[in-house]
């Protein structure tokens, strides 16, 4: 891929795959919003009135904006200017704590007259950036302390702030920078930590306390016996009694303060959506009416789906928020089984396409950012198209460059153009 | 080449997760057929058609209980394109504020209200209705809907009818057969009668588009289902004469029925005060105003108080004790203002001359007579101890129709008190107590209970000389119509009747009880009561039938506070027999009628 040369041409340098991925995704995007609109506002593609009609402007300003990254904006500025811009966007989610305003619940919404913007939006890049920035420093390694205190800082301060936001969504989106840390060296059972944790949340939340013990103690034991029996285990065999038992103290804890962090931390709706998940509570006219209309639809539409335009349930109104985070609804139930498929393969293309950019990169810098990048998408994809299949709780984020909405086409358009831009400069020195 | 590892580990977890959102998707919409059927039903629109309620009639055809239609406006605030407020309130004669108003509302709920058609007025007077359906083409988004509401074209037996309101939240959660929208009998013969009287509910289906545009009829009307209207009920009411009697009784508490004793069917079931069927039809805003009515018009006294019968009851007790053998009809006691149970008790009597006989015991109503006629009774060699003697007691009185329900067709219906003697072992100890201790049972206070319609069943087994069957409203092929037999002979009843007869046609200085009662010709056979009452002046009771031979009616008159029987009860219980029997009242009587109303 990289055979030396330099000084390439504009049509070498650039990863035409991403770019079209970018633009699929954009026209699949505006198709479906008109479809989700078309019988409520009755007007014709794009008419700036109607939300398809904003959309392609968006799609426009996004595209202007791509284009002065990728050919105007020096590549080097993004890692002189990671630090402040990170420092300037923990300081608008302070702020929007105090003067924002409040959308669904949530309080992260700064509005400037006719505009509106979400700084948690911002956040995921200047996240990554200063991610890449930190672990590209030469001698940083993830397993010493102090720096894994760096990195869990540069995460956890503006993740604290979307938090007290009750901004649910983009929190959860954080959780895909694990990815980047474990091919940056974190160790592989941080993601079987995390893995373990999640499902004994759930277990604790659904079946009774013995049920999430009996769990834990299979797992352990499982380690015991089998892995730590195979090839090679983290903990030394000195050690294991102690580690195993502080292993079981904190699996116990986490059991024991669910229920606690469940009734007291989480908002009533939060709960309400995770009890519809896990079919604790059967509630079809209220938190679980989203869920059910959003699988009626998808599931109406079959293998090659009812048609464009000719779907029932999107455009009669049962489905809502269907042309922003319920999008998914419209391509299922319109184009069927084969839309949705082309959707999720094109996603699955695009990230793989990033993680191989990245992975080819000679710039650490370039590496961390491309891998935060595919991190964040795939967290949006699986928690998007996850929540409309009835697989994830009711989150509301967009599934990036389909759902309506500009600050997240911009934003989701920046961050993969900045890459593309990071990726030009490779291809163009080395 | 951990890293390399790392990197395929990391695209082999983004293969699986995709893999498992296809995964799903191919099982909601390939496999399971679940969520292909619920968007079936979503696109298609059942248009639900509600039954007419069955009418309910009197007994000669005259309705009491009707319907109407009533005119509503509906609107699907998503059609409505273009609006000339002013033109659509010239045509519906509303204030144009009323629907800029209506209209601003729409429009601030506007996704929460989606493609939903509301009602945007209510009970828009025909000739409006009429006038908008000549221009409803003018106001898309609008359209006409024609409601059947209750109707009630004469003011009689509001009581007894009950009352039809829309199911509430509640109402659904107990009885998930209904619907929100739909209407459900509360009370009375409406809720007694409300799987007959409802119908069942038809429904249009028609498809709708995409676009919310109404294509066809599905499947041309095949599929649809017609409504069955409710099925009408024929009642026993007598319309006139329940409305009579709810004259009569007007201004006072209590109950007046008629029952026609060879069949047991109610003529007239006057429960007051009563409500009246203006209220019954718009029951959502009178119903506070009812329920805090200190006279309680929403209960209806004639099945659901239960009053002590007063001297009503001495019937009972002397034709039981010829029954048993320990009365014969010329046995004579004698009174001296009362009669002396125990030493220095006396359970007091007014001034009559004494001794008396059967007969004469009931023309004039002496207390001392049925206290040695109970006292035989509870004394009987028969029977090994009182309590024995006792519960054969309780036993005849149980088949005259005290101390259960009766099965009627009103719901809520009382079964009033008869006491066992189980009870008495309770309160004395078992074999402590006597004749002395239940005394009051023979002139029907004490532990008795019955309800008005029991009081005037008695009226009915004394017309029938022995029998009765159940007092019902309703005419209905299913009805159980057993002859229920009190077990006493047919000759004892004639020495009672005899009494009766005197009691209302003889004069006060012979000892008649109720003078007042008095019809020239119509031969009525009547027994007054006054039920002792501690809270305030004594109950006014009467019970009578006529004509003596051959009766065509049996009346109760319970007015509560009423004083002395003949007093009251009596003229009022003998004036519905007369309107039922000649049609009118005698010019010789119209005096008490007036006086009646006055009193």
């Amino acid at each position: 891929m990289t055979d030396g040369r330099v000084n390439r041409s504009v049509v070498q340098t650039i990863d035409w795959h991403l770019l079209g991925c970018w633009l699929a995704l954009a026209l699949i995007g505006v198709i479906n919003i008109y479809s989700a609109g078309h019988s409520t506002e009755g007007a014709i593609l794009f008419d700036l009135a109607t939300r398809s009609g904003k959309q392609i402007l968006w799609i426009g300003i996004s595209l202007a904006a791509g284009l002065l990254i990728l050919f105007v904006i020096k590549p080097h500025v993004w890692e002189e200017l990671a630090i402040p811009a990170w420092l300037l966007v923990v300081g608008l989610l302070g702020l929007v704590l105090l003067f924002g305003s409040t959308v669904n619940g949530s309080k992260s919404w700064f509005q400037l007259g006719p505009v509106s913007f979400q700084p948690c939006e911002l956040s995921k890049i200047t996240t990554s950036l200063v991610l890449a920035h930190f672990l590209r420093m030469p001698g940083f390694r993830i397993g010493r302390f102090r720096d894994f205190a760096i990195v869990l800082a540069v995460l956890g301060i503006p993740a604290a702030l979307i938090l007290a936001g009750g901004e649910t969504g983009t929190l959860l989106v954080y959780l895909g920078y694990v990815f980047m840390l474990y091919r940056e060296g974190l160790s592989g059972w941080w993601l079987v930590f995390l893995f373990a944790l999640i499902v004994l949340f759930v277990t604790a939340i659904k079946f009774p306390l013995w049920v999430s013990f009996a769990l834990l103690a299979l797992g352990i034991g499982i380690y015991v016996l089998v892995v730590r029996r195979g090839v090679h285990g983290i903990v030394a065999k000195r050690d294991l009694a102690w580690t195993m038992l502080l292993v079981a103290v904190i699996g116990s804890a986490v059991i024991m303060s669910t229920n606690l962090a469940y009734e007291h931390v989480l908002r009533p709706h939060q709960r309400t959506r995770i009890d519809v998940l896990l079919g604790i509570k059967e509630d079809p006219m209220g938190a679980g009416y989203n869920v059910n209309q959003s699988m009626i639809a998808i599931g109406s539409g079959g293998f090659f789906g009812k048609g464009y335009l000719q779907g029932t349930q999107t455009a009669y109104g049962f489905v809502p928020e269907q042309s922003t985070d319920f999008i998914f609804c419209t391509i299922g139930e319109e184009f069927g089984f084969v839309g949705c498929a082309a959707v999720i393969l094109l996603f699955v293309f695009l990230i793989s396409r990033i993680l191989r950019d990245a992975e080819g990169c000679r710039e650490q810098f370039t590496r961390v950012y491309g891998y935060c990048l595919a991190g964040c998408f795939f967290m949006h994809m699986m928690i998007n198209i996850g929540m409309t299949i009835g697989l994830m709780p009711v989150i509301g984020i967009p599934l990036p460059f389909i759902s309506y909405g500009g600050s997240s086409m911009l934003s989701f358009t920046v961050m993969l153009f900045v890459f593309l831009a990071l990726l030009r400069q490779e291809r163009r020195y080395f | 080449m951990e890293n390399r590892g790392k990197y395929v580990g990391i695209r082999i977890g983004l293969g699986v997760a995709a893999a498992l959102l296809l995964g799903r998707l191919f099982y909601i919409q390939i496999i399971n057929d679940k969520y292909k059927t619920d968007a079936l039903n979503n696109s298609i629109v059942y248009e639900t058609v509600y039954p007419p309620r069955g009418v309910i009639y009197d007994r000669s055809g005259q309705v009491l209980v009707g319907n109407k239609a009533t005119f509503d406006i509906m609107v699907t605030p998503r059609e409505v394109t273009s609006l000339d407020t002013l033109a659509l309130a010239r045509t519906l004669g509303l204030e144009p504020d009323y629907i800029r108003e209506k209209m601003s509302y729409y429009r601030t709920y506007r996704s929460r209200i989606g493609f939903k058609t509301l009602v945007f007025a209510r009970h828009i007077d025909e000739q409006a209705y009429m006038r908008f359906s000549e221009v409803e083409y003018r106001f898309p988004g609008f359209h006409g809907r024609i409601r059947t509401e209750r109707d009630y074209p004469f003011n009689a037996g509001g009581n007894l009818l009950g009352y039809v309101s829309e199911v509430d939240a509640d109402y659904i959660r107990k009885h998930p057969e209904y619907r929100v929208g739909d209407n459900v009998g509360r009370t009375g013969l409406e809720a007694a009668r409300e799987s007959d009287l409802r119908g069942e509910k038809g429904y249009h289906i028609y498809l709708r588009d995409s676009r919310n545009r109404v294509l066809t009829s599905y499947n041309g009307g095949e599929d649809d289902k017609l409504a069955v209207p409710g099925k009408d009920i024929r009642t026993t009411i007598d319309a006139h004469l329940q409305q009579y009697g709810q004259d009569l009784m007007k201004g006072r508490r209590g109950s007046l029925i008629a029952i026609e004793p060879s069949t047991g069917e109610i003529l007239a079931l006057v429960s007051s005060p009563g409500i009246d069927v203006e209220d019954l039809a718009d029951m959502g805003s009178n119903y506070a105003r009812l329920s805090s009515d200190p006279g309680k018009p929403l209960f209806n006294r004639t099945v659901q108080a239960s009053y002590p019968p007063g001297s009503v009851f001495k019937l009972v007790c002397g034709l039981i004790g010829m029954q048993e053998g320990v009365l014969k009809p010329g046995d004579r006691y004698s009174c001296s203002r009362g009669y002396v149970y125990a030493t220095g008790k006396k359970l007091g009597c007014h001034e009559h001359r004494s001794p008396l006989s059967f007969t004469e015991a009931v023309r004039m109503s002496c207390n001392a007579y049925f206290c040695y006629v109970f006292k035989n009774i509870l004394e009987n060699k028969k029977y090994g101890s009182t309590a024995e003697a006792f519960d054969k007691w309780e036993e005849y009185v149980r088949a005259f129709g005290f101390g259960s329900k009766l099965g009627t067709d009103y719901p809520g219906e009382l079964g009033g008190n008869v006491p066992k003697s189980s009870r008495y072992d309770k309160i004395y100890g078992k074999n402590h107590w006597r004749f002395s201790s239940v005394v009051s049972l023979s002139i029907g206070q004490g532990e008795l209970g019955a309800t008005p319609l029991q009081i005037a069943n008695l009226a009915a087994i004394l017309a029938n000389r022995g029998w009765f069957i159940t007092p019902h409203m309703i005419r209905d092929e299913a009805r159980d119509s057993t002859i229920h037999s009190v077990g006493i002979d047919r000759r004892y009843f004639e020495y009672g009747i005899e009494g009766m007869w005197q009691a209302v046609n003889m004069t006060t200085a012979e000892g008649a009880t109720a003078p007042l009662a008095r019809v020239r010709g119509l031969d009525i056979c009547g027994k007054t009561g006054t039920a002792q009452n501690p809270h305030g002046e004594d109950h006014s009771v009467f019970v009578c039938f006529a004509p003596r031979e051959n009766p065509q009616i049996a009346v109760a008159a319970y007015v509560e506070n009423g004083g002395w029987g003949g007093s009251t009860a009596a003229p009022i219980a003998s004036l519905l027999v007369e309107q039922y029997l000649n049609g009118e009242i005698s010019e010789e009587r119209q005096w008490l009628r007036d006086w009646i109303k006055v009193k």
